[in-house]
């Protein structure tokens, strides 16, 4: 490891991966520091992504592919199901290995890793961020880099530090409760989803399955809901009414920032991606996919940053970010403030309108405009974002 | 004996994280106005004299862990 390099990214979550690979690739010096002992675990994230999420940026491989998708089954608080077929979705992956291998074609590229090395300050010279003090096995540490990537996740600081604006507000916070369960016997090609007060007020629940009848089962809901009853409850007593002998292979927290992406993402040497630029799409709660083109946009704009020796230049990435998923967000975002606080009756309502709809014919799209029939002005973000 | 409290930015530090119950998911540190939450791979603690008592961590963790405690923290 040298004392210096031209980019210094911090976190190997996929949006760190894809910004050090995209780097690396044109030539310059890279370093990726994760304060984790391992890269890619623990798993924190109900692991589904669109397969075009996914081609973008690596060869499918059965090492990380744990189900293939082809359905969505949407279910309301009365028990009415939606069916919603797709040619080939997506995937529901098994993240502690996908992650691993991002990481690899971040290393292959060129780029440096340093695992058990918590990033705790910023180095500044002339009001430009100019690198990192870490801690790495109980010693205090400093790199100098050209630029800095913070890539830290739902729990960044790297941002702040360099005087970003960063704070989630509560409401927008996600509280998260995920495990992997065994003997869960669904639909091993199908993402169940369900909504509720009973279930994920503000939110919803998940069982995405994982192979073998393995599951990824959680449920995310706001801040405002979660002051009132924690998360955890909510997937106990789910689980102890469908599932109550189910074993658990792991269980785990997490916070997923469900809002627009920050206002600034980018600064004198610093750059943001992924959960720590909020670049989580609000509606669905999914980050991998929006994480990795994130970190893509701005390791591709900070390599040639260095190469033209042109510092201005990540300024660059802010719009960049917009233009490709940043307005889009903003769409999506308007989408879940019309519907995040639904009733029960509402949600039975759509669900009833929705299997009029035969099923050759049904879209997710078709059944958000069912959703905000009485909402016009919201029906044009959802042919803006869905092929209705 | 004295009872020795900690001491936050706004008097009493009232919020009391439980270290042996987390997940170290980072929902507190996302949500905390005042950068007052040191989180590292398995150790979190409140920076007590950044906190101002505000609770939002309180609302976000989704186990539980962190407590509003009215009568102050004690050392």
């Amino acid at each position: 490891m040298k004392n210096e390099y031209d980019i210094i990214v911090v976190g190997a979550g996929p949006a760190g991966s894809m910004a050090a690979r995209f780097a690396a690739e044109q030539g310059v010096s890279v370093l990726m520091l994760e304060k984790d002992r391992d890269v890619g675990y623990p798993v924190r994230c109900g692991e589904a992504i669109s397969k075009a999420g996914v081609e973008e940026f690596i060869k499918v491989d059965s090492k990380w592919v744990a189900a293939e998708i082809n359905k969505f089954s949407l279910n309301a608080p009365d028990g009415s199901e939606v069916i919603v077929e797709f040619g080939d979705a997506g995937y529901v992956l098994e993240r502690r290995n996908f992650d691993y291998e991002l990481a690899r074609t971040a290393a292959e590229a060129g780029a440096e890793i340093l695992t058990r090395a918590y990033v705790n300050d910023l180095l500044f010279e002339n009001g430009k961020v100019s690198g990192v003090k870490h801690e790495y096995k109980g010693e205090q540490k400093e790199v100098k880099s050209k630029i800095v990537i913070a890539a830290d996740g739902v729990e960044s600081r790297v941002g702040r530090w360099a005087g970003l604006k960063t704070v989630t507000d509560f409401r927008d916070m996600e509280s998260a409760v995920q495990i992997t369960a065994a003997n869960i016997p669904v639909d091993q090609n199908t993402l169940y989803f369900y909504f509720g007060q009973q279930v994920a007020p503000n939110g919803y629940f998940w069982i995405f399955p994982k192979g073998r009848n393995k599951a990824n089962i959680g449920l995310g809901i706001s801040g405002s809901v979660n002051k009132k009853k924690y998360a955890q409850y909510f997937l106990d007593e789910f689980m102890n009414k469908r599932f109550p002998d189910a074993p658990v292979l792991t269980k785990i927290a997490g916070g997923v920032p469900c809002s627009i992406t920050l206002d600034k993402i980018s600064g004198p040497g610093i750059m943001l991606v992924g959960d720590a630029a909020r670049q989580v799409n609000p509606l669905s709660g999914g980050g991998i996919a929006s994480g990795m083109i994130g970190g893509k946009i701005a390791g591709t704009i900070a390599g040639e940053a260095i190469k033209q020796n042109k510092p201005d230049h990540i300024l660059t990435y802010d719009k960049a970010w917009n233009d490709r998923l940043g307005k889009r967000h903003e769409t999506f975002n308007r989408i879940k403030e019309g519907i995040y606080n639904f009733s029960d009756d509402k949600f039975n309502n759509i669900a009833h309108s929705a299997l009029k709809i035969p099923i050759e014919k049904r879209t997710l799209g078709k059944v958000f405009t069912t959703a905000l029939i009485n909402n016009p002005s919201l029906l044009i973000d959802i042919a803006k974002v869905f092929v209705v | 004996m004295e009872l020795k409290y900690r001491q936050a930015k706004t008097g009493k530090l009232m919020i009391d994280i439980l270290p042996d119950k987390c997940d170290f998911c980072g929902c507190c540190v996302g949500v905390c106005p005042e950068d007052a939450i040191e989180l590292k791979e398995a150790e979190i603690y409140i920076i007590d004299e950044r906190c101002t008592n505000c609770a939002k961590c309180v609302w976000s963790c989704p186990i539980e862990v962190i407590k509003f405690n009215k009568n102050g923290v004690l050392f």
